[in-house]
């Protein structure tokens, strides 16, 4: 039984690192019907900016907790930075395209970054500072850290934030607007140009958070690291209805708890006939299950009020 | 569609990856000093696969390094074969780790015409890319390759200068009992590498008596273990025995330590670099791994090697270097041997090779495997890899080779001897007369037990087996 609950955690704690990557995605989905495939690479510029920014800190004998909100703020700021300039550059000149053209700018831009970040930062798998006391923690047998319930609990406010700013500010009313119709919206004097940069800003400030909780919890980056998650993450969103803000915290802790429950019964269930290295079919299975019941996803709506 | 987009993406960036690295990676080009020499500069192209991107770039680089330095010193040195000065030239490709990518190198290289290829550095790359270099007769060292697989395949083409891996696993196995463990867990990452190593310590391990409780499998690109750890908590395992590389094993003792776990994690040569214990931090105190050979202090060109790697390059050597180094000697004292660069005439001379290495003395066995390979068992203490002992093999005498010849010698001495004084002791018995016989019998035995010895203490018995003799005779 202790078993059982530490796997919870376990899927948990990787579905709310899933879940804070997918609101970025979902929320540039929710208002283009873009998929962002550069999000994941976002994600891991954040990770490495702050191990760039809070290591050189640390070294000069800053705290750590000065030293962490400095890397944190460095790596919203980049990476704000480097959304705004991924719409300008790549997705702007291409939004009256066919929907497949900005889908293959998207994977170009994942792998321009890719090489970008590795000639900046090396080959290497970097180590991330420990910014976070270790902390552990044991409840009816199974084991926490800090940094597990921290990650569980920004994502948690991340979601609240986003929806609390879509539907309650006038910059969340005009970004619903533009995801009905953009052409109208513009009548309505809304300024399309600049919600949908606003959006790209703050899902690239959402993955740069990510990046700094990943990089906190496994203590390890790399260039690559973005590219599986943010394909995961992807996963969550579909799961949870792309679009859908609350949908991508669901697909999210869904994923990783199956993922979680997969690797660790799937051996005992089949006899040994199948391991734990199939663990992620327990996850797409149930993701085509959902599809073939519910095309749009959990929450995903057909029509109206994305994002 | 997402299947798609990601093999779409995947070879994209493996397109980009190599033309980025093919611009960066060209080799430097030496000036070459106009010699008295009448005959062209011969220049002998050396292919070096290993991944330079990917999650495995930082080992790729280290074995490139391992050879840029010993092309370097070869052309500084100057080598003339078949009358002809030689320019070694080093052809880096990119093998990314992944088979394909490692097949679609090799055939470039071979496409190229190559004289020899140093790699690839996964067995998982290595075993496909070996058919290419064996259908087009080009001669491969891998340093690094230990899946056993590699060699056994009847290719003629394929050496390799480190232990492979059903030594390795043997050695952990022994090792693993030793240490008073019962009840062991395996992860492997499903790589030619990770899977072959811990199937061959699975076997040592049953052999020897340990009860496998628990067997779960990762990737070389996971980050998390949380899932699989916590089923092997359950099963209450005293080893965690992990078959795969450092940037899994790193995160995997991070993720033991704070699920609790407190059994002993052990590894294989994937794991044991400095990358580990900057990755693991205070969780990797106290754990083990094994590397193929002798700690480079151990050796009698290894501090040097380390000294002139650490100078050139600035960085400290990962893994595999030394390794990389010795199998590009090895391939240009082949071809010193043949007096010829055409793989051809000198394949036949890499067989015989008696090449005294940095890391051993390289001989190889009739398929291509480094003979008497040791693995040897270190501990990770206060950030360093602290040796615990080796296993396996005869380094001793694969690492002084004179004195292994000079036994041999003095041991078919010893038997000639022990001949000869046995058949004196004969000649006597048959003077003196039947009741002697018997005793005479019991005499030339005591010699020939005697002789067997001297056979294996060399020399020094020799003469303890002549008194022997002796005093059967004067007893007589």
């Amino acid at each position: 039984m202790d078993i059982f609950l530490q796997q919870i955690i376990n899927g948990l704690v990787q579905g709310s690192i899933y879940a804070l990557v997918a609101l970025g995605y979902t929320m540039v989905y929710g208002i283009m019907g873009l998929i962002n495939f550069a999000h994941g690479e976002v994600v891991m510029i954040g990770t490495l900016v702050t191990i760039t920014v809070a290591g050189t800190l640390l070294n000069s004998g800053m705290p750590v907790a000065l030293a962490g909100l400095a890397g944190l703020m460095a790596a919203v700021l980049v990476c704000m930075a480097l959304g705004w300039a991924l719409e300008r550059i790549a997705y702007r000149p291409l939004r009256n395209a066919p929907r497949l053209t900005p889908l293959i700018t998207a994977i170009g831009m994942s792998i321009v970054l890719q090489n970008l970040a590795m000639m900046i930062w090396g080959r290497n798998y970097l180590t991330f500072p420990s910014l976070l006391p270790k902390m552990d923690f044991e409840f009816a047998g199974a084991n926490f850290t800090a940094i597990q319930i921290i990650i569980v609990l920004v994502s948690a406010a991340m979601m609240g934030g986003l929806l609390l700013l879509v539907y309650h500010t006038k910059l969340g009313m005009a970004m619903r607007a533009t995801a009905q119709n953009p052409a109208v919206a513009s009548l309505m004097g809304v300024n399309v140009n600049r919600v949908i940069a606003a959006a790209f800003v703050i899902g690239s400030a959402l993955g740069a958070v990510a990046g700094v909780m990943v990089g906190g919890y496994y203590e390890i980056a790399h260039y690559q690291m973005g590219f599986m998650l943010g394909l995961k993450a992807f996963t969550a969103a579909v799961l949870g209805g792309i679009g859908n803000l609350a949908g991508a915290m669901l697909g999210g802790i869904l994923l990783g708890i199956i993922e979680a429950l997969g690797a660790g019964y799937i051996g005992d269930l089949t006899g040994g006939f199948l391991g734990s290295h199939y663990q992620d079919i327990f996850a797409f299975v149930v993701l085509i299950v959902v599809l073939m019941f519910k095309p749009s996803g959990l929450f995903g709506e057909k029509t109206g009020d994305r994002a | 569609m997402q299947a798609k987009l990601s093999v779409v993406a995947l070879s994209v960036a493996a397109a980009l990856a190599l033309s980025a690295c093919g611009q960066k990676e060209e080799p430097k080009p030496v000036a070459a000093a106009p010699g008295p020499v009448a005959k062209p500069e011969v220049v002998v192209k050396l292919g070096h696969v290993a991944p330079m991107t990917g999650p495995q770039a930082h080992l790729g680089k280290d074995n490139e390094n391992g050879a840029v330095l010993a092309v370097e010193e070869l052309n500084a040195k100057g080598m003339e074969i078949g009358g002809a000065k030689v320019k070694f030239e080093l052809i880096n490709e990119d093998d990314a780790a992944d088979p394909k990518q490692g097949a679609i190198v090799a055939q470039k290289l071979v496409d190229a015409k190559v004289n020899g290829v140093i790699g690839h550095l996964n067995s998982g790359t290595t075993i496909p890319a070996s058919k290419l270099y064996a259908d087009a007769g080009i001669p491969q060292i891998s340093g690094s390759a230990t899946n056993p697989k590699y060699t056994q395949q009847g290719f003629a083409t394929a050496f390799r200068v480190m232990a492979n891996d059903v030594q390795q696993g043997k050695s952990l196995g022994e090792f693993a009992v030793k240490q008073g463990v019962k009840t062991v867990a395996i992860v492997d990452d499903r790589t030619a590498y990770g899977q072959g190593l811990a199937d061959e310590f699975k076997k040592a391990a049953e052999a020897s008596g340990l009860k496998i409780v628990a067997s779960e499998y990762t990737t070389d690109k996971a980050t998390d273990f949380k899932a699989i750890l916590t089923k092997i908590k359950s099963k209450k395992a005293d080893l965690v025995f992990f078959g795969g590389m450092d940037a899994q094993g790193g995160p995997m003792v991070k993720q033991m330590q704070e699920l609790g776990i407190k059994a002993k994690f052990l590894g294989g040569d994937g794991v044991c670099t400095p990358k580990f214990m900057e990755l693991g931090g205070a969780a990797s105190e106290g754990h083990f791994c094994s590397l193929p050979g002798m700690p480079l202090e151990k050796l009698a060109k290894g501090p040097e090697f380390r000294e002139k790697f650490t100078k050139k390059f600035g960085a400290e050597i990962q893994l595999y270097a030394p390794y990389v180094y010795d199998a590009v000697m090895v391939m240009a004292d082949s071809m010193k041997r043949a007096d010829s660069v055409d793989p051809v005439k000198f394949l036949p001379a890499i067989g015989k090779t008696k090449y005294d290495g940095v890391t051993a003395m390289i001989e190889f066995d009739q398929v291509g495997d480094l003979k008497g390979g040791a693995i040897s068992i270190y501990q990770y203490k206060g950030g360093k890899l602290e040796y615990v002992e080796t296993l396996g093999g005869n380094p001793v005498e694969a690492a002084k080779p004179d004195i292994k010849a000079d036994i041999q010698a003095d041991a078919k001495e010893a038997v000639a001897d022990v001949k000869d004084a046995a058949k004196a002791v004969a000649g006597a018995a048959t003077a003196v007369g039947k009741e002697a016989v018997g005793d005479v019998k019991h005499a030339a035995k005591a010699a020939a037990e005697a002789g067997k010895e001297a056979v294996k203490a060399g020399a020094e018995a020799v003469k303890g087996a002549a008194d022997a003799t002796k005093v059967a005779v004067e007893k007589k």
